[in-house]
């Protein structure tokens, strides 16, 4: 199944990486950045039915398209925030790591601005 | 799953990392330095393609 695959290719990485990392570090931390996005990759790609279900669900519900790409795009920046500052801070490199969340964090808080406008419209209507 | 960039990545460092002893001990510190640059910068090169294989995979995915 795929995650052998997965799980092969990240025990063989991580041999690499521990082979290289008294010799190279940087090329050690190349061979783990490599493998992370190999994975992503792999990984994202198998998303794609899931969306096209969530997609059918949002509209048979006739939930608006805006909240739902929302939310596609929340968990989008999510993900990639979390592998970027992932792979910082195995670089050692944590104030890098904690800079990176931080932006994804802000990132998100702008993105779900409109909905939270549309929150408190509804709520200011409910509250005579 | 392209393995192989992986394995091709590893394979560098090792020559790398022999190529600068081998120069270490022949008493050329400044070759041994050019060679590890060298290497640092076709590593990365490899490694930007997929960066940026990865981040349009994403955008299409969620369509940012």
């Amino acid at each position: 199944m795929d995650i052998m695959k997965i799980v092969m290719t990240g025990i063989i990485a991580a041999l690499l990486a521990v082979v290289l990392r008294e010799e190279k570090p940087e090329t050690a931390f190349a061979v783990s950045l490599v493998t992370g996005l190999v994975i992503f990759v792999f990984v994202i790609t198998k998303l794609n039915s899931v969306m096209t279900v969530f997609k059918h669900f949002a509209a048979k519900a006739n939930i608006d398209i805006l909240y739902f790409s929302t939310i596609l795009k929340v968990i989008a920046i999510a993900y990639i925030t979390e592998f970027g500052a992932q792979i910082c801070r195995d670089a050692g490199e944590g104030a890098i790591a904690a800079k990176v969340e931080f932006a994804g964090k802000v990132l998100i808080m702008v993105i779900a601005i409109p909905i939270l406008a549309a929150l408190m419209d509804i709520m200011i209507k409910i509250i005579p | 799953m392209d393995i192989d960039l992986i394995f091709k990545i590893a394979a560098i460092g090792i020559v790398i990392a022999v190529l600068n002893r081998v120069l270490y001990q022949s008493g050329r510190e400044e070759m041994a330095m050019m060679t590890t640059l060298a290497g640092v910068v076709v590593v990365l090169m490899m490694i930007i393609s997929l960066i940026s294989n990865l981040f349009n995979n994403v955008r299409t995915m969620f369509h940012l």
